[in-house]
């Protein structure tokens, strides 16, 4: 009995730090179910970060000019490093990056589903910093103030570093816009493409986020899906006229009396399909991440092994290597 | 313009609001405008030296730099698929600051002798480093062989790199005494960067050689591809011979013993024989523009977009 009068204790203490807007500890007792959800969220997140250096990253090499190749390399980069931090928070909380990786590579968790859109021209890059960094940047600056805190800092570091990417995207969208006629039509055409998947970015209607309700009672997520998609169209409108391009919405208008832009609802339809697997690129994207993981392995090894005193050595006078040499 | 649409800065200290604010110190200091007229030789003396050749500065500075940024495009080839998310980083770390070597090489090389530059049609605002590395042949590219084969496994890749790095570094060392100070100074910033690559590199060809029995395998099958193109970067082109000289460049044949020393101790602790294999081809080489078959190849890829676009604006 009194082991069920300590819970209700914690679990007061814990709604009274969530209440307070503080932060939540590894080391704090918490419902095993916000674990799991903070888990979760967190894992998806890191998940994103590593799956995203894909489309991206496959335009280093195309790169059109040397300091744009040196700007995508770093931003690429970065995402990597976003993707150590968001796992060691999960390491916090008893769950490793490897226990992660064969959970996202066997598809029993997600990640953003805007990466399963292909990367098409370099004015994707761009693109991708604008609108995709940018959607992510509405939806992560609230997250700096989430309830669990190695997440929270995690993100204030993060945001720091995304706000760079997308004013890069943006400053190579405006460059372009400069440039050919060509280009012009590069950069309209990639943004046709990637506007209605960017408004996907933050979730389906809250009407349909089951979710939602729970995880903002405890601070995990700080606003509705809807309320950010909106922020984002109302920051983005003359965002897009500085550029010079159209964003492909018929219904996007202002509404004088709500203060705030009226536009049109994404295919839902496409953004669950996408979502359950079949959207352009999803096979293809995990796939290559099996296959980087499945290929690292002896690399992984091999360190594993140099660190451990107690595994003999290879190459001290082995035949068995120095035959391998000759095959 | 809608700036009156323009959302308030707000709780959510939003920068993506902010975009077009135009302020001057976004980002950590860094305005659009700077970001697009760096002059990466600004504030360094870059007259030629007497009696230096500029034909031969440029076509020397071509060598230096073309062996940067082939090995940095093969190096940026592990993005997103090497071993760990440490070494992804790690790895285009060294691919940037190769790349960063590259274009100070480049962009020297068009200034010590314009006639280098290709010629793109009038009024394209395509800068010279752009023009050098998007719009030469790979005949015209000056690298040696060893940094154009394709990446093969970590461990090839390793073994390049720590076979490379130890041989740049070394001339490196030596170029911080050049007449020319865009050279020296390159080499000052390269030194340290390169004493990183190298250390990393060393790291890991130990970790490998000393791991499973399966990484010593491949560490050495690596060694053993790569061999053959080892020797080329110790052979003196008459560029090279000619700015070792004027007291401007390094002749590649007087780091042989310092190199191998080096290299020497990292295979003492790794237990791993020198190879022996020679070259298969003698004669021509990198330097004169005589490559493998995979540079062409590579170059396609990273030469598409910039060739599609010849007035374009980046």
């Amino acid at each position: 009995m009194s082991s069920v009068v300590a819970t209700a204790e914690l679990e007061a203490q814990f709604e009274a730090t969530v209440g307070r807007k503080d932060r939540i500890e590894p080391r704090d007792w918490m419902p095993e179910a916000y674990r799991k959800t903070v888990v979760r969220q967190v894992a998806q997140h890191a998940h994103s970060e590593i799956i995203g250096m894909q489309p991206e990253g496959a335009w280093i090499g195309r790169a059109p000019s040397l300091r744009r190749k040196a700007i995508l390399l770093a931003k690429v980069q970065d995402e990597a490093g976003h993707g150590l931090y968001l796992y060691s928070a999960t390491e916090t909380l008893g769950v490793s990056r490897q226990q992660l990786t064969e959970l996202l590579i066997s598809g029993r968790q997600k990640y953003s589903s805007i990466f399963n859109y292909p990367a098409l021209s370099y004015a994707d890059v761009g693109t991708i910093g604008w609108l995709v960094d940018g959607a992510a940047i509405c939806n992560q600056v609230p997250l700096c103030r989430t309830s669990f805190g190695p997440y929270g800092r995690a993100m204030i570091r993060i945001c720091k570093e995304e706000s760079f990417h997308q004013r890069q995207g943006f400053e190579l969208l405006m460059t372009m816009m400069r440039g050919t006629d060509e280009q012009r039509a590069m950069v309209q055409e990639s943004v046709d493409r990637f506007w209605w998947p960017s408004l996907m970015m933050f979730g389906p209607p809250d009407d349909d986020s089951p979710n939602t309700e729970q995880s903002m009672a405890w601070g995990i997520k700080t606003h509705t899906n809807d309320e950010l998609r909106q922020r984002f169209v109302d920051m983005t409108v003359p965002q897009a006229e500085a550029l010079g391009v159209t964003l492909p919405d018929p219904d996007l208008v202002w509404n004088e009396e709500r203060g705030a832009h009226d536009f049109g609802q994404p295919d839902w339809d496409e953004f669950w399909a996408v979502v359950k697997g079949n959207g352009p690129c999803n096979a293809q994207r995990i796939a290559h991440r099996t296959k980087t993981w499945e290929e690292g392995a002896w690399v992984r090894e091999a360190a594993l092994a140099f660190a451990d005193p107690d595994t003999p050595s290879p190459g001290d006078a082995d035949p068995a290597t120095t035959e391998g040499r000759h095959e | 313009m809608a700036e009156v649409h323009t959302p308030k800065p707000d709780e959510h200290d939003n920068v993506y609001a902010g975009l077009l604010a135009n302020d001057a110190h976004w980002a950590f200091g860094t305005r659009p405008e700077d970001l697009r007229s760096e002059d990466p030789l600004a504030g360094v003396d870059t007259t030629v030296p007497d009696g230096v050749d500029p034909t031969a500065l440029a076509a020397y500075c071509l060598m230096l730099g073309d062996d940067a940024l082939v090995l940095s495009h093969r190096l940026s080839e592990w993005c997103s698929r090497a071993p760990d998310l440490e070494e992804d980083i790690a790895l285009t770390n060294i691919a940037l600051d190769l790349l960063g070597q590259a274009r100070l090489l480049l962009v020297r090389a068009a200034a010590a002798d314009p006639a280098e530059v290709p010629i793109l049609p009038e009024g394209s605002p395509v800068p010279d480093e752009d023009r050098l590395a998007f719009f030469r042949d790979d005949s015209q590219f000056r690298n040696v062989r060893l940094v154009e084969a394709p990446n093969g496994d970590f461990a090839e890749t390793i073994t390049r790199l720590l076979l490379f790095s130890t041989w740049r570094l070394a001339l490196f060392q030596r170029l911080l005494r050049s007449r020319d100070a865009v050279l020296a100074a390159v080499a000052a910033k390269g030194v340290k960067e390169l004493t990183y690559h190298r250390d990393f590199a060393g790291r890991w060809f130990l970790t490998l050689a000393r791991g499973t029995t399966e990484s010593r395998r491949r560490l050495l099958a690596g060694l053993d591809a790569l061999w053959p193109w080892w020797a080329e970067l110790f052979e003196t082109h008459q560029v090279e011979r000619s700015l070792a000289q004027a007291g401007v460049g390094v002749d590649p044949a007087s780091l042989a013993a310092e190199v191998e020393a080096v290299l020497a101790e990292v295979f003492v602790a790794s237990g791993v024989d020198r190879p022996s294999t020679r070259p298969g081809i003698e004669g021509r080489t990198g330097r004169d523009g005589r490559h493998t078959e995979a540079l062409s190849r590579m170059l396609a890829e990273m030469q598409v977009v910039a060739r599609a676009h010849p007035r374009g604006r980046w």
